[in-house]
């Protein structure tokens, strides 16, 4: 970032910043006031060079060791399954011959959070809109501290908020939606009127949960709009909502998507808010409404305590796949920023 | 296309701060006329209020009346995002859409008209573009971002963006106070050829570009800091710039101000 250095002393150039030493009451003479390098600000700067990139690398580092560890664990449990890791859904550590897979555990924390982030973030969207562009600003300011209160909640506390109320409250939304959506397969139930502890009902909960975070940050970024950008939509003849779709959605674009990514993130990893809710089931159930299916991370976190040997590196390489998931999921979101640099207006 | 403004009693607010002070003038179609005055003396409000922008400002409102040929801006019935359509504006600082490439930003106003046909908007594109005497520097590159133009060229796309839903006026606020002189000149000539087809308002703080570019030269100005800017006296540039009939007038021109 810095110009480059042509030796490896200190550098020299960023002297002339110092202009006390210039045009200061006692000015030293001859070169020496400028190529005096003893003052206090370059070891301030030498200093901070080596913490921001030494935490930078510690990142790295700790990501590094992260992924050795789950890889190491994962190989030693898949190198002992009797089953196929990735098509195998059954999860039986317990048993002899040990057999375990991915398969069911991994659909359905997707499809749990692909339920989640189709209900939230258009919802997130619509508020976070509201907020900077519609309410009168004491209700923006209002509606913003809840937001903002929402998204200190526990998630254990969403998760028995969804067991003991959304549970039996969803039975009537079942119903409904299988009585008018069961011909689209998702919304179909086996067994109509079972206890909604779904993988639907989790994806509501988890919902609710990633709402805030995701509110949160998209509201940051429509605020952020350049006013010169906004009016010039206005001035072309541009109704409100017509302005946002013009200036604010576009400009947002890259923010939206990293403020998805948040809530996703949070999503693909909750623990506690689906083991309150879900009755597991290691099958592969693509009818969402059925009370059948399991995720990764309630997996890890009802089955770990009792684990032990290949049983608890079953649950490593489970968590491995997470951490992959994770990975692929983000990769994909920041190509999708990439694609379009040039027009995400970072410079304007 | 071109049309008559007359303003009359127009007071611009902003909450209880009255900005400008009873505004009644004149312009005539096909004409360029400038506004010129101290900072803070409500010209660049005064503007906006000809295409209601003025009111997009929380607590912002105006009283009196502004007709655009028979029509009342002001009156009862009106849509202020139909006035919009009709009398075009171009900033002070070059604002094309960093998100939408050059043809995208011409295109931006026919596309919130609902206009999809390609063939028509390809034709409207390139039509604003040569208007804004900008095609030949960019018809190779159509699809690049508009932010990565120079700041003369994204003035003239901006231009270019206003012209294409051809308005009946061109309200221009300080188009060339953040460009350099050659680019000015490009605006200057532009604004010269526009005025055949246009009614163009221009604020400018450069006097000689007022000289240069307008038929007729408003001169507006405040009694002290915290009083409303008024109107004190309008006339053809020429009169303005050399026999004024207001000494005031004739100190800030001469610069002999304050």
């Amino acid at each position: 970032m810095e110009t480059p250095r042509e030796t490896s002393a200190p550098p020299s150039d960023r002297e002339p910043h110092k202009t006390p030493n210039l045009a200061g009451s006692s000015p030293r003479r001859g070169r020496s006031s400028l190529a005096d390098s003893s003052g206090t600000g370059r070891r301030g700067d030498a200093i901070f060079k080596f913490a921001s990139s030494g935490s930078g690398i510690l990142l790295l580092v700790i990501m590094a060791a992260i992924a050795a560890f789950l890889t190491v664990r994962a190989i030693s449990a898949i190198s002992a399954d009797h089953g196929n890791f990735l098509t195998t859904s059954d999860w039986q550590t317990q048993a002899d011959p040990i057999t375990f897979g991915i398969a069911a555990i991994a659909t359905g924390t997707i499809v749990s959070a692909v339920v989640a982030m189709v209900i939230a973030v258009p919802v997130a969207l619509g508020i976070a809109l509201f907020i900077s562009h519609y309410a009168p600003r004491r209700i923006a300011q209002a509606l913003g501290y809840v937001v903002d209160l929402l998204a200190a909640v526990p998630s254990i506390v969403f998760g028995l908020w969804g067991a003991l109320f959304l549970v039996p409250h969803m039975l009537g939304v079942n119903a409904w939606l299988n009585q008018y959506f069961g011909w689209t397969y998702v919304f179909h139930q086996n067994e109509p009127g079972t206890q909604p502890r779904s993988l639907f009902t989790v994806g509501v909960v988890l919902a609710i949960m990633i709402l805030p975070i995701i509110t949160a940050v998209s509201r940051e970024i429509f605020l952020q709009v350049p006013r010169a950008h906004e009016e010039a939509a206005l001035a072309l003849g541009a109704t409100r909502w017509e302005m946002i779709r013009t200036a604010v959605i576009p400009f947002g674009r890259s923010g939206i998507i990293s403020a998805s990514m948040l809530g996703l993130g949070r999503a693909l990893g909750e623990t506690m808010a689906v083991a309150t809710v879900l009755s597991p089931s290691y099958v592969i159930n693509l009818h969402i409404l059925d009370p059948a299916g399991s995720t990764i991370a309630q997996t890890i976190a009802s089955q770990f305590g009792e684990s032990q040997g290949t049983g608890r590196d079953a649950l490593i390489a489970a968590g491995l796949v997470l951490f992959v998931i994770t990975l692929v999921v983000n990769g994909g979101a920041r190509m999708i920023i990439a694609r379009r640099k040039e027009y995400s207006g970072a410079d304007a | 296309m071109a049309k008559r403004i007359d303003v009359s009693g127009l007071n611009a607010y902003y909450g209880n701060f009255r900005a400008v002070e009873d505004i009644s003038m004149v312009v005539e179609p096909r004409t360029v006329t400038a506004f010129i005055g101290p900072s803070g003396c409500g010209k660049s409000t005064f503007l906006r209020t000809l295409n209601r922008m003025h009111e997009v400002i929380p607590g912002a409102r105006v009283e009196g009346k502004v007709m655009l040929d028979d029509e009342n801006l002001y009156g009862s019935n009106i849509d202020p995002v139909a006035v919009r359509r009709t009398v075009g504006m171009v900033f002070q600082r070059p604002n094309p859409f960093p998100t939408m490439s050059i043809k995208e930003n011409v295109a931006a106003g026919l596309k919130l008209n609902g206009v999809r046909n390609k063939k028509v908007v390809d034709e409207a594109v390139e039509r604003s573009l040569r208007g804004a005497n900008l095609w030949n520097e960019v018809k190779d590159r159509l699809d690049k971002p508009g932010a990565g133009l120079s700041g003369g060229q994204q003035q003239r796309l901006c231009i270019a963006r206003a012209i294409a839903v051809e308005p009946q006026v061109l309200l221009m606020d300080e188009p060339c106070s953040a460009l350099d002189p050659i680019s000015t000149l490009a605006i200057e000539d532009l604004i010269g050829q526009l005025k055949e087809q246009y009614t163009i308002v221009i604020v400018t703080h450069n006097m000689q570009q007022a000289a240069r570019v307008s038929d007729r030269t408003a001169f507006f100005n405040l009694s002290g800091v915290g009083q409303p800017g008024r109107l004190i006296e309008i006339d053809s540039t020429e009169k303005i710039f050399s026999n004024p009939s207001v000494q005031a007038t004739e100190d800030y021109i001469s610069g002999r101000f304050g």
